[in-house]
């Protein structure tokens, strides 16, 4: 017999308008994971102990287990994560990661652990980083990494060679590096300069603390954008909506 | 559904089904009145339900749903030119005209900017309104919901009309008349700190 209701820390990752004035979010909580619950009369702005659930914010919610759905029974807003609010590129790249998350997860499937962290933590580093391409990802590779979908970076998927300090390829099938005496053995390569590849590394095994202190230059970055964003679209098998958003706003100015 | 009930009255259930708001115990009791109901009601809703698509269009300037085209507060020549409110839905031109206190004209959106359900800037009416800004216009108005992409919408045309030579201004947000301040979450209040006006 599981409890009736149960209270618990969450992102609101999606919502979607049901009825007069209901709303259906989904949310991301540390121990049940992805689930979905229905916040009653959310849509009106008084008298609802709903009404605060808003896109992209910590909240402690009350869920009360319903026969056919959860229902969000209270909600009391704990972060909202502002500046995703008040300045457009952060609010584009909270989309994206939250995005990404939505694609590899399903509701129901319990926790993965350490992805509210990560969810969290990347969260606050969009609201707070010099550098948010830098904190993103971050986010992407510690979020292949959970998901299962770790590229290996140290050597060759191929030739099983310790990599030199050379320009390599980067196999989305084979998800790692390919050495150039590599590549003949395999088809769909793209390129990875050595400045790329150094950053991926750093990326894929650095804590953020780490990661914060590293100057990654404007083309390198561009550079390392290709090659995850690339990654992601074939790993996830679709196109990813939030990233043309982000290249709209890059040249609005 | 049973066999028991007839394909016309499963139909019709399943069509009040499809509606926001109704579920599927609304739709079986919407369904049984009409068919206890006289036939004039059913043939009075039918009629409604035609009209509705065929006698319709959007105004060609501010994309409110009318019936002729340009619709009546366009061609209302006593409403002030210099003034465009920006909103995400004709329910909300219906919304700011009950408070019969805004003498300017509209422009629809028909939504708003959500990069995770697919709706992009190219979308939305956006580029309609920057087509619309000529010397008469002052002022925009931008009255896209609170929340975050209602924000970014905002931010959007901000940064898309900037440099036109046109006023943009955001609606004020608060707490709701007959809210309590106890229950109002922090980022409301805040901006009603910020957005505080003088009294007397
Ligand atoms: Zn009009």
């Amino acid at each position: 017999m599981t409890a009736r209701t149960f209270r618990t820390p969450a992102i609101i990752l999606k919502r979607r308008d049901m009825g007069e004035a209901d709303r259906l979010v989904t949310l991301l909580t540390p121990t049940y994971g992805k689930i979905e619950a229905i916040a009653k009369g959310a849509r009106k702005p008084t008298g609802s102990k709903t009404g605060h659930v808003e896109l992209y914010t910590r909240a402690d919610v009350l869920i009360s287990k319903g026969r056919e759905i959860d229902v969000l029974a209270q909600a009391e807003l704990v972060e909202p994560f502002l500046p995703l609010r008040e300045d457009l590129m952060r609010g584009a790249y909270a989309s994206y990661i939250v995005e990404l998350l939505d694609r590899f997860t399903y509701s129901g499937e319990g926790a993965t652990p350490g992805l509210f962290v990560l969810l969290n933590d990347t969260l606050t580093r969009l609201c707070q980083s010099d550098d948010i391409r830098r904190a993103v990802r971050y986010y992407e590779l510690q979020l292949l990494d959970k998901m299962g979908f770790r590229p290996e970076l140290q050597e060759c998927v191929i030739t099983h060679e310790m990599l030199l300090p050379i320009d390599q390829f980067f196999s989305y099938v084979d998800g790692g590096v390919v050495a150039p005496e590599g590549a003949p053995h395999t088809t769909g390569l793209i390129s990875l300069p050595m400045p790329t590849l150094k950053v991926l590394r750093h990326l894929q095994r650095s804590t953020y603390t780490q990661i914060n202190k590293t100057r990654i230059p404007d083309a390198v970055h561009t550079d390392v954008e290709r090659v995850m964003i690339g990654y992601i679209r074939y790993v996830l098998e679709s196109r990813l909506q939030t990233v043309d958003f982000i290249h709209r706003i890059q040249h609005l100015d | 559904m049973s066999s028991a009930v007839p394909e016309p009255v499963t139909k019709l259930i399943e069509a009040f089904s499809a509606l926001p708001g109704i579920g599927p115990k609304t739709a079986s009791r919407l369904t049984y009145f009409l068919l206890r109901a006289p036939a004039s009601i059913s043939q009075n809703l039918s009629d409604a339900l035609d009209d509705l698509k065929s006698k319709t269009v959007l105004c060609s300037t501010c994309f409110n749903i009318t019936v002729d085209d340009p619709c009546p507060i366009c061609r209302d020549e006593r409403r002030d030119k210099r003034l465009i409110a920006v909103v995400e839905e004709p329910l909300d031109v219906l919304a700011i005209e009950r408070t019969a206190s805004y003498t300017g004209r509209y422009h629809v959106l028909h939504g708003v900017i959500s990069p995770v359900n697919g709706v992009g800037p190219d979308d939305l009416k956006i580029r309609e309104l920057a087509q619309r800004l000529d010397n008469d216009v002052l002022e925009i108005i931008i009255a896209t919901n609170p929340g975050l992409e209602g924000d970014a919408t905002a931010m959007f045309i901000q940064r898309d009309l900037a440099g036109k030579g046109v006023k943009m201004t955001r609606l004020a947000r608060g707490i709701p008349m007959g809210g309590d301040l106890e229950y109002v979450d922090a980022v409301t209040l805040m901006r009603a700190l910020q957005g505080r006006s003088e009294m007397g």
